[in-house]
């Protein structure tokens, strides 16, 4: 695999050179925040960002996505019948991805493409999608990366990792997928010995600076209706809104809700995010709601995400610590917290 | 602002072990700067975990929605208006709860602070009389809190609360010669093409989260318009144009309701200023029916009440 090193310019320019062929998406200041946006939207590319406010999830997985068509005009020979809507898989690369929301993509994998199911949609664009990680020279305090994957210059799921060196980047190959675009761009040195030290170093003294340790080894030999039952979901969930922030700006959850929307004559069936926390989530056409209280709900979320996913995979947690929900939950319900009433629950 | 913390664990201590109050709702101090978590206390020994400072700027009234016990809650200015117009909706009952007021000067944007430190992280904050300090790993900066108020906060006339069993300090002296609707001016006067580019440019960034809506004390239909499935009001996919309705019909929903306590925007994940259209609601209020929100027990909302005799002549 190669390692090569680019001047921040050269990096840039080839970035622009793989707009040519590849959907390049990287990360922007947009107002009070950063946003992963197409590469031609005018925009410079901001290298120097924590994170994004929202997670690179809607590249692969669009919070809202037409599915299918439909004609209802008994006239159409083609009435009443789904056609599948044309989608566009031609070679995305999301330049400058974080290497928790990387993992995310693992983690949601597992139930997008597993050996039972395959979501059409969401294989075909992760598959022709190249993830081009960075790695976090100054973690926030709030991300526990460390604990949950492979820390801030985690490799897992990603085809390339940038480092951040002063003045340049440090380019690593870590798959064909990912040789194939550094193939494309122009400029360049092979890294030496020198450089893959410093790389290292920084990589080193970047993993002691997560936020504190969040426990998560217990989690699988607790009974699952110990946990269910346990006394603290009341308190937990007293102050949360059950609003859509948690999961939306989560980059593993996963949950969808299908609609169609018929205007006129025509039709289109789509799915669009859904979240555990809003009430409709699991209200069943009889009226009846099997988890019609709040605290139901915030239950749900915690032990899918640190319970449920963890007794079926067997591979860890539904979480890869990127600390978005920490930092951004309105009424600071914090999952390190929970993680641990959870963990030590006797 | 921080010495209300002491007194409000003093209030809460009493209330409960008098026995007066089955539950107090308070916040308690969270685990990253600038966020506090609204609390349920029914334990007297847990008191200690009550906390106040410059950012307890969610709405309590939001978590008495309905509730049948006693309650000792924590009320500013606008929280008490918002627990009038709870009163005056029937959501709860006056002799049900024990309000405690703050004399409040303002809670602190923090997103404001943020931007002041050029969005470094921030570790930790400390007010100090009317400063407060920000640190974070490599800096440390003093602020003045007055110029880093919510934008709600620096245009309020009514800090002190309006109903209250009992105060926790001196009453604060109100703004004067504040000029609340500036922004709404300004909007007033586009022409409708640009008014709608404006709107469309506010909301571009909404994710549908709900958080403003649920935020919101005075949100508390058991079915929300946009949850509703049969018939279905408002498509549920990120298309502009339901984004936009769900916006129109939720500050129309709020129209003579809202106090413009804030908690909406504060808890937008988007950084949205979804005030701008309950603000003009707000407006047209004072303007037509010379009303502001939650000032009487005495008196419905106006668009929740016809008259026969009512002096403005387009309603007649
Ligand atoms: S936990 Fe926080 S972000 Fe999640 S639904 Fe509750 S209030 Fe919203
Ligand atoms: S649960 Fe929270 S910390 Fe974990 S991946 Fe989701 S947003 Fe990030
Ligand atoms: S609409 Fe916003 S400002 Fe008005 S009462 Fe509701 S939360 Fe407060
Ligand atoms: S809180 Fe913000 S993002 Fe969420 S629905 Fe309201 S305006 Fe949209």
């Amino acid at each position: 695999m190669t390692d090569k090193i680019f001047s921040k310019e050269e990096w840039l320019a080839g970035l622009k050179a793989l707009s040519q062929t590849y959907r390049v998406f990287v990360p922007v200041k947009d107002g009070d925040f950063h946003t992963f946006m197409p590469l031609d939207n005018g925009k410079i590319p901001d290298f120097d960002y924590q994170n994004t406010r929202l997670s690179p999830k809607s590249i692969i997985y669009p919070q809202s996505e037409r599915m299918f068509e439909y004609s209802l005009d008994p006239e159409s020979p083609e009435a009443n019948v789904l056609k599948e809507s044309s989608k566009d898989y031609s070679p995305m690369a999301i330049v400058g991805i974080r290497p928790c929301d990387a993992h995310a993509f693992q983690i949601v994998k597992r139930n997008f493409d597993n050996p039972e199911f395959r979501d059409p949609w969401w294989v075909q664009r992760a598959e022709s999608t190249t993830l081009v990680g960075l790695g976090c020279n100054e973690p926030c305090s709030t991300c526990f990366c460390t604990e949950l994957g492979e820390g801030p210059f985690g490799q897992e799921g990603l085809d390339l990792l940038l480092y951040h060196m002063g003045e340049g980047f440090l380019v690593k190959g870590l798959t064909q997928k990912g040789e194939e675009l550094l193939g494309k761009i122009t400029g360049g040195r092979p890294a030496n010995d020198q450089d893959l030290k410093a790389a290292g170093d920084l990589a080193a003294s970047a993993s002691g600076k997560t936020g504190p340790a969040v426990p998560t080894d217990r989690l699988r030999e607790k009974v699952t209706n110990d946990l269910f039952n346990a006394p603290f979901w009341e308190e937990v969930a007293f102050a949360c809104l059950n609003c859509g922030t948690c999961t939306f700006l989560c980059p593993t959850c996963w949950c969808f809700d299908i609609q169609d929307e018929v205007l006129g004559k025509a039709g289109d069936r789509i799915r669009n995010w859904d979240s555990c926390m809003f009430p409709l989530f699991t209200l069943h056409g009889s009226g009846h709601n099997p988890r019609n209280n709040k605290f139901q709900r915030v239950r749900q979320r915690f032990m899918h995400k640190l319970k449920y996913y963890v007794d079926k995979y067997q591979n860890g947690v539904q979480c890869s610590g990127c600390g978005r929900c920490v930092r951004y939950c309105p009424v600071n319900i914090d999952i390190r917290e929970v993680c641990k009433l959870m963990n030590n629950y006797a | 602002m921080l010495k209300y913390a002491e007194k409000i664990r003093e209030t809460a201590l009493k209330l409960l072990k008098e026995d007066r109050i089955d539950t107090f709702i308070g916040y308690r101090k969270g685990t990253v700067p600038m966020m506090n978590e609204p609390v349920l206390i029914t334990d007297p020994d847990r008191v200690d975990q009550l906390h106040w400072d410059s950012f307890c700027a969610l709405n309590l009234c939001n978590y008495l929605t309905k509730r049948t016990d006693r309650i000792g809650i924590v009320a500013t200015g606008c929280n008490s208006r918002n627990i009038v117009t709870h009163i005056v909706e029937n959501q709860i009952k006056r002799d049900q709860l024990y309000i405690v007021g703050i004399p409040c000067e303002g809670m602190i944007d923090h997103r404001a602070v943020l931007r002041a430190v050029k969005y470094r992280e921030i570790l930790d904050i400390r007010e100090e009389g009317d400063r407060f300090l920000v640190k974070g790993a490599d800096f440390e900066e003093t602020f003045e809190k007055n110029k880093f108020l919510q934008s709600n906060c620096a245009i309020c006339t009514h800090r002190n609360p309006v109903i209250h069993d009992e105060m926790l300090g001196e009453q604060v002296e109100e703004q004067s010669g504040v000029e609340p609707f500036t922004d709404v001016e300004k909007i007033e006067e586009m022409e409708p093409v640009k008014k709608q580019a404006f709107f469309t440019r506010l909301i571009s960034r909404c994710i549908r989260c709900y958080a403003c809506r649920n935020a919101c004390p005075l949100c508390y239909c058991p079915t929300c318009f946009v949850d509703e499935s049969s018939p279905q009001w408002v498509g549920k996919s990120s298309d502009p144009t339901d984004t936009m309705t769900f916006h129109f019909l939720r500050a129309y929903h709020c129209a003579g309701r809202c106090t413009d306590c804030g908690a909406c925007e504060r808890v937008c994940p988007m950084g949205i200023s979804m005030r701008q259209f309950t603000k003009k609601l707000n407006k047209d209020c004072l303007d037509l029916f010379s009303w502001e929100a939650g000032l009487t027990l005495d008196q419905r909302p106006p668009l929740d009440v016809y008259r026969p005799d009512d002096y403005n002549d387009f309603i007649r």
